[in-house]
Parts: structure tokens; C-alpha cells; sequence
């Protein structure tokens, strides 16, 4: 079991503007002590020992704060596709087991990230910020989303365990759907999401000690043609996937699952996993906003055009997504998503990003499915 | 701005989701348009057979009286529209605003739909081929002497509509008398029609949980098609090749629609080539009834100069020219890749653009800031270069030649309207006409492909669709 690195730890009472700026201070900190570790001959990865080579700055030196990382240039997805994979790994954890996970493969060849122990701090981190009522400890899971070699296999039996729980899983092949999508075989498609959902029902069925699920909302969706979850006893749903937006979020505490917890999330290999704020029902906001683990992950939403500059709040924009943790250092990579900049709040002192959606100038040429 | 809110199952509903949809003059925002989660769609669907029993409730007779009242909201009626209610100078001026169809044609086609919902008896007499609609309201009767029996295949129908033109919408009206319920995904640009069509019934009486209008996204689409039990699918060829063949689906592609020219007729072409131009051009060359070819035995390049003549002529108007004759581009980029995948097929042989000996300037233009494409006369004398066999959404004709008649009808291809002219006199060649397994809709004589008749079915026949004959048989006392 691992231990939470990074959390909110800025004092509670604090004005939210102190908060934020202590957050930020503690952001730079972070930097200074990953950077120093990715790129200390004994601790850092080949890759970027090898890389510094050709940079015009000493990165022990002049990197000290997040601003600072500008100096790296954008971080290109291309160079997680193939191999060697071990190229990523850092010599400070070379006596550690490796896993290696890969992303959705909906753009190609599918991008990979080596993991250690990341995927269990994020979730424990996310885990702690679960509702003991409605995500209650020692209550078992269904994980009905992505398998094979994706992380969140992995991540939510950790979830369950890290919470007392046991994980029940369903396989889902994501590559498949995104054939079927592109093929536009709708009835098979239609016939796979029924294939999954029958098995997911079974467990459902089967184990009353189900009180707690991840889903997709596609798949969400289909499970709940068939039953009502609340008269399952399932309690909390946590739910994350490209068709996440706000008129899915009312659907689903609306009709789909009312009187469960209905948590969003968006989650992906190469950061973690962000949440979203609590949602009030006396005040319903739907609008679907996510903040990072910050200073695990940092998201800024900048001018597509001139990544430097950032948009003002409310304003729409590129993600640039930085992940800083000792397993993996990826400064400044621009994502394939756009959306609102959005402000710092009481629950998560840091840039958060609202109605993330595909960006739009690359939407026509992403197929994308039930996950 | 104006919201347009999705009808769940007749009731109204603003998504959080939504399109906005823009002027095509001047990239204004007209309306946001909510667009339908595709999980809502499959959901809303299981309460499909408490409302169809909704329209058992009515008879035939009941149900025609109210399409004939609904022609008369639907032309004239403030009805309502999200928030506001929309007349019909409303519906026309918002439906050229997003589609950039021009307000006199758009009246044009509000003039089919009110034909069709006042002229429906006719329209089921024609799908039903004479049934005793009274049927419909017993499950069995009995017509000439025998006993006839349907069983209805659905809950509800099913539509994933198009753009194009709002006449296609007569289509799916048929189905109320019919009392099947609704479902239809509309357009991305025009939401108009349909909506205010349902709001039209729904003001002479029908109830409201008929209607259940979905914007949506392609999943929504996709959803619409694969849940309800029957369904009508208008696409492009490459949309629609997925659903062919599904027994659920009934699939209405591109028309390739044609006039052929045999004997007589082709040696006296200069005498139809008015009736050709308007195959091609009526109603802006945006329906699949619009001619995309003519194939004629003889005279081929003389034809092709008088068509190019006479409709390069016809020059683009601004949407509210009550002379307009184009429809706009609702997206220019559209017009343009069109316009340019025209010029790339005719660099090689085989075919040449008559219609540019007769104007300055270039096939794509801007009038009033809309894009506009001239209409377009090729001249194939290859009958196997792709462009004899292109169909697009403006007035666009190939001329193709091709001498032995019988060679002629094989060649053509797919066929939506057909239009046989000149074969009168030839019964040999009449009967492979009619035999032909290229044409649906079959016309003999000098007939206009976009002049239908609502009493003959159209590339398939809704009724089949809807229900299936039985053997019925009863014991009387």
C-alpha cells in the first residue's frame, strides 16, 4: 500500500485567494522536487537524462517554479508510442516491479506509460474523497468499464481494496467498440454493449454486497434499461467517458439513478484522476468541471494558437495537462480536449477545466464509443 | 435567442446539451437547438406502446379529420415554438435562415405538406391499395367478400430525417393515420418542419405523446434506428449502406433520379428539354426526385448544349427574391469541395461541362452572403465516367449517350424516379421498361421526375412497412 503524496493541505479557514496561493507555492516546490529527481543521474529515467543533452538550460538549476516549465519544449505524445518502454523508467525505481499501461488507441498507435505505483496513489487519493455513506467502506465493487491493458482495470480493484472492498470486473475491449464505431456495425455494437451489461447484471444479481460501481455513461445507460440500480442497492456510482457532459450528468441524477451518489470523473492514463465538486442538490449545478490532483497534475487551458498564453475564466481553451510525479514527468503536453477555464473554489484551491469535450478541430477524426 | 426544446414523447424539454443554429448569410445565431442524450432516447422508448394506445383510441376516420385540420395550422397557425410561438412567415424565414433554402421554395414545399395532410385518405388508399381502413380500427374486416387481417410490426416509427428539403417530410405523416407514434431525429439545420408539423396535430387534437423529437448527435440517430421496431433512414450513400438490407430499416439514399430519351423522343429532344431542366431544377435540385441524369440514343451532345444553355441561365437570388430559384450552401466549404471534386473528375476524358461555355466566372458563387453553386450540365460520353453517375444537392445533370436501348436501361443504375420517354410505340422495348430492376418509381411519358403522385408509394411503401397481412380466419355465428 502507498502512501498519499499530495492532497489539499492548505489550512482550512484560509480566504480561497491565501489558498490558491499556497497551493501554487506548494506546486513549486513539488516541481523543484520532481525535477531534481527526474533528472539526477542516479534517480532520473534514460529518457530524460538523454534528452537534457539538447536542452539549451540546466533543468536542476533553472527550473525552480511551475512557470518555469516553459522552458521544456511541449511534450509530444509521440514519443510514448512504442518502444523501449524501459526508456521511461527512472533508475531511482529500477528494483521496482513495472507495469505498463496503454491509452485508448483511438488515435492511432496507442501511447504508453509505465507504472509503479501512481495509479494507486491517484485512486487512493480520489478515494479519500469518497462519501463513507454512499461509497460505503468494506461494500464490494462493480467495474464495468475498460480492461486489458488499460489502467483503470487495475485502478479500481485498488480503489475497492484501498475502501475494504472486492472488485467484481467485466471485460470491455474499448479497441473493438471504436471498430465497430468507425464501421459504423451498429447492431453488433448494440449486441457487445448487451454482452456486457448481461454480465454486469449477473454480478449485480448474484452479489447483494455490490453497493458501489464505475461505469461508463454509455454503459450506465444500457444497465439501467434493464434494472433500477437504487433497488439494487447500489449506493455510489462514480462514472467517467468521452460522452460526459452536463445534460448526461441531470440524466443520471434526474432518471437514470436518482437517490445514488453520482460522482464524474475524468481520468486518463498519462495524468490520474480529476473530480469534480460536490454536487448540492439544494443548488443543482450540472455543469460538469473537473480539477487535477494538483500538484500531482497541474491542467492549464491556454490559447490554441499560442499555448503560452492562458484564457481568461469562462473562456474556452486547449488542455495542457503537466504530470509531475516521480514515476513520470511530462511537462506541458497539449491534450486532445478543449474547454472552459475554470476558477479555483473552496474544495479544490487550483485551475479546474468545465465542459471538456474533444477539441474541435480534431472531433471529426476521433471515433469514439461506450467508453 | 430562440430555445428549441426536444418533445419527450409530446412534451417539451430544454436539453443542457445544445446547437446553436446559425443565419447562412451572416454566421448569426438564430436558435440553440437542445440536443437529446442518446440513453434518453432508448428510454423514453419503453413507454412507446401506452402511447400508440393513445392513438387506438381514435378511428381512421377520426385520425384523417384531424391531418385535415392540422393542414390548416400548419399554414396559417401561431404555433408553438420553445418559448414563443412561430406563424408561418416565422417558419419560412427560419427555415432559409439555417438551411438557406429560399422562402418561395420553402413555401413551394408547405404547399406539399399541407396537400398530403388534406389529401391524406387518398394517400392511405394508395400505400393501403384500397384496403377498408376500417380494418385498422377492428384488426380484421371484410373487403370483397373476404376476410382481411393486419398486424401491426411496431410501436412506433422511427425517422432519421434530412436537410434538404422540407417536402420529404410528407413521408412519414401517413403514419398517425396509421396510429403509430413518432420518433424522429431531425436535421442538424432544420429542426423547423417536423417540429412545427407535430405541433400542428398536436393543436388539431392528436395527442401530444405521438410526437417525440430528438436532435441528437449520430449516436442519438443510431439509437432511433436501433430501438424502435421500423424506421425510415434518409442519408447519403455511404450513411445509409450500413442500415440496406435491415428489414427494420427502411432506407432512403440518394435518388439518382433520370429521364431517358428512346426514338422518337431522342430525335426530337429540343422538344423536352424544358421538362428536363426543370427535372433538375425544381425545388433547387435538393431532392432525390430531382433528375442527376438523362440518357438519351441519339443527339446527345445537342442536348447538352440546350440544357447548358438554359440552365446556366438560371442565376442565384438572395433568400427572400420571391424569383429564386437556388438554394444556398448552408455550409460554403460544402459548395466549394463539391465544386472542386467536379473540376478533378473532369480532368481526365470522357466528359466535359457545357454549362461553362455560357457563363464568366467560377461554379461557385456569393450572393448576399450565401454560396451558391451554378447549376451544372455535364456532357459524359463515357456512361462509365463517375460524374454520369454523381448525384449532388444542387441542379446538377449528366447527358450520356449510349445508342442500343436495351444497353441503355442496363446502364443507367440505380434509379429512384425513371422517366421513360419515346418507348410508346415500341412494346418489346416498354417491356423492358417496365421489367427494369434499376427503377422504383417508373414513369411512362414525358413526366417530370419531381412530379409524384402521394397516392403511389415512394421507394417503398409505409404501410408494408408499418404492418403485415395475416391469415385471419373467424368463427361466425
Amino acid at each position: 500500500m502507498t502512501t498519499a503524496t499530495a492532497t489539499d493541505t492548505t489550512a482550512p479557514g484560509q480566504s480561497l485567494e491565501a489558498r490558491v496561493a499556497e497551493t501554487r507555492a506548494q506546486l513549486d516546490a513539488h516541481v523543484r522536487e520532481i525535477v531534481a529527481w527526474h533528472f539526477d543521474p542516479a534517480t532520473g529515467c534514460p529518457f530524460w537524462l538523454e534528452k537534457a543533452k539538447s536542452f539549451d538550460f540546466d533543468p536542476l538549476k533553472d527550473i525552480q517554479t511551475y512557470e518555469d516549465l516553459k522552458r521544456f519544449p511541449s511534450f509530444e505524445d509521440e514519443w510514448l508510442r512504442g518502444g523501449p518502454v524501459r526508456r521511461w523508467v527512472p533508475r531511482g525505481m529500477a528494483d521496482e516491479p513495472v507495469y505498463v499501461f496503454e491509452t485508448g488507441g483511438t488515435t492511432g498507435l496507442p501511447k504508453s506509460r509505465i507504472n509503479m505505483h501512481d495509479f494507486e496513489t491517484d485512486y487512493e487519493l480520489f478515494g479519500d474523497r469518497l462519501s463513507d455513506k454512499t461509497f460505503p467502506r468494506g461494500s464490494d465493487w462493480l467495474m464495468l468499464g475498460p480492461t486489458g491493458p488499460r489502467r483503470l482495470r487495475l485502478a479500481i480493484e485498488h480503489l475497492a481494496q484501498y475502501r475494504g472492498g472486492i472488485a467484481f470486473h467485466v471485460d470491455l475491449d474499448p479497441r473493438w467498440v471504436t471498430k465497430l464505431v468507425k464501421a459504423q456495425r451498429w447492431e453488433e455494437l448494440d449486441a457487445y454493449k448487451a454482452h456486457v451489461t448481461e454480465q454486469a447484471l449477473k454480478i449485480l444479481r448474484a452479489h447483494e454486497s455490490v453497493k458501489c460501481i464505475f461505469t461508463t455513461p454509455k454503459l450506465l445507460e444500457t444497465l439501467c434499461e434493464s434494472v433500477s440500480l437504487d433497488r439494487l442497492g447500489i449506493t455510489g456510482i462514480f462514472c467517467g467517458g468521452t460522452e460526459m457532459n452536463a445534460e448526461f450528468h441531470r440524466f443520471a441524477r434526474e432518471e437514470l439513478v436518482p437517490g445514488v451518489d453520482f460522482r464524474p470523473v475524468y481520468g486518463n492514463t498519462l495524468m490520474g484522476l480529476a473530480a469534480s465538486p460536490t454536487f448540492d442538490p439544494e443548488h443543482p449545478d450540472y455543469t460538469i468541471t473537473y480539477y487535477p490532483p494538483t500538484p500531482r497534475a497541474v491542467f492549464e487551458i491556454v490559447d490554441p494558437d499560442d499555448p503560452d498564453r492562458l484564457v481568461g475564466y469562462g473562456e474556452t481553451g486547449r488542455v495542457i495537462l503537466t504530470t509531475l510525479t516521480k514515476e513520470f514527468f511530462m511537462p506541458r503536453f497539449l491534450e486532445r480536449d478543449e474547454g472552459e477555464r475554470a476558477a479555483p473554489i473552496d474544495e479544490f484551491p487550483c485551475d479546474g477545466v468545465s465542459n471538456l469535450r474533444l477539441f474541435s478541430r480534431f472531433a471529426k477524426k476521433v471515433a469514439v464509443g461506450v467508453y | 435567442m430562440l430555445n428549441i426544446p426536444l418533445l419527450r414523447a409530446g412534451r417539451p424539454y430544454e436539453s443542457l446539451t445544445t446547437q446553436t443554429l446559425t443565419d447562412v448569410r451572416t454566421g448569426e445565431p438564430i436558435a440553440a437547438l437542445s440536443l437529446a442524450a442518446p440513453g434518453m432516447i432508448s428510454r423514453d422508448l419503453r413507454d412507446m406502446a401506452a402511447h400508440r394506445k393513445l392513438l387506438d383510441g381514435f378511428t381512421v376516420d377520426e385520425l384523417l379529420r384531424m391531418c385535415r385540420d392540422a393542414a390548416g395550422h400548419f399554414a396559417t397557425g401561431d404555433l408553438p415554438l420553445g418559448q414563443s410561438t412561430q406563424g408561418p412567415e416565422d417558419y419560412l424565414e427560419q427555415l432559409a435562415a439555417t438551411t438557406g433554402m429560399p422562402q418561395a421554395m420553402g413555401r413551394a414545399n408547405m404547399g406539399k405538406i399541407v396537400s398530403n395532410l388534406e389529401n391524406m385518405a387518398s394517400v392511405l388508399d394508395g400505400l393501403t391499395r384500397g384496403l377498408e381502413l376500417s380494418t385498422l380500427d377492428h384488426g380484421h374486416a371484410e373487403q370483397d367478400g373476404r376476410r382481411v387481417s393486419y398486424l401491426r410490426q411496431t410501436d412506433s416509427l422511427g425517422a432519421v430525417l434530412p436537410n434538404n428539403s422540407p417536402g420529404v417530410h410528407a413521408l412519414w405523416l401517413p403514419a398517425i393515420p396509421l396510429k403509430t407514434p413518432l420518433v424522429l431525429k431531425p436535421g442538424t439545420t432544420e429542426p423547423w418542419t417536423p417540429y412545427r408539423i407535430a405541433q400542428a396535430f398536436i393543436a388539431a387534437g392528436c395527442p401530444p405523446q405521438a410526437f417525440s423529437l430528438y436532435p441528437s448527435s449520430h449516436a442519438g440517430a443510431s439509437e432511433v434506428l436501433l430501438r424502435t421496431g421500423r424506421s425510415l433512414f434518409f442519408g447519403d450513400a455511404a450513411t445509409v449502406r450500413t442500415w440496406q438490407g435491415s428489414g427494420k430499416v427502411q432506407v432512403h439514399g440518394p435518388g439518382w433520379s433520370k429521364i431517358m430519351l428512346f426514338g422518337d423522343a431522342a430525335e426530337q429532344w429540343s422538344d423536352h428539354v424544358d421538362m428536363i431542366a426543370s427535372s433538375a431544377a425544381a425545388n433547387g435540385g435538393r431532392s432525390c426526385i430531382n433528375a442527376s441524369g438523362v440518357w438519351t440514343v441519339s443527339h446527345g451532345d445537342e442536348l447538352a448544349d440546350a440544357l447548358g444553355r438554359k440552365l446556366a441561365a438560371i442565376e442565384p437570388r438572395s433568400l427572400d427574391d420571391p424569383d429564386a430559384q437556388l438554394a444556398a450552401f448552408a455550409q460554403p466549404q460544402v459548395a466549394q469541395a463539391i465544386s472542386e471534386m467536379i473540376d478533378q473528375q473532369l480532368e481526365g476524358e470522357g466528359a466535359e461541362d457545357v454549362t461553362a461555355r455560357y457563363y464568366e466566372g467560377s461554379r461557385v458563387m456569393e450572393v448576399g452572403g450565401c454560396t451558391f453553386l451554378r447549376p451544372t450540365v455535364i456532357r459524359c460520353t463515357d456512361p462509365d465516367h463517375p460524374l454520369a453517375s454523381s448525384e449532388f444537392g444542387f441542379p446538377f445533370i449528366s447527358v450520356v449517350e449510349v445508342t442500343d436501348p436495351e444497353e441503355l436501361l442496363e446502364g443507367i443504375g440505380p434509379t429512384l424516379v425513371g422517366s421513360a420517354v419515346g418507348a410508346d410505340s415500341d412494346a418489346a422495348l416498354r417491356d423492358s421498361i417496365l421489367t427494369s430492376p434499376h427503377v422504383d418509381r417508373l414513369n411512362l411519358g414525358a413526366i417530370p421526375t419531381y412530379q409524384i403522385s402521394w397516392d403511389q408509394p415512394h421507394e417503398g411503401n409505409l404501410f408494408d412497412h408499418l404492418f403485415k397481412q395475416r391469415a385471419f380466419q373467424l368463427v361466425t355465428a
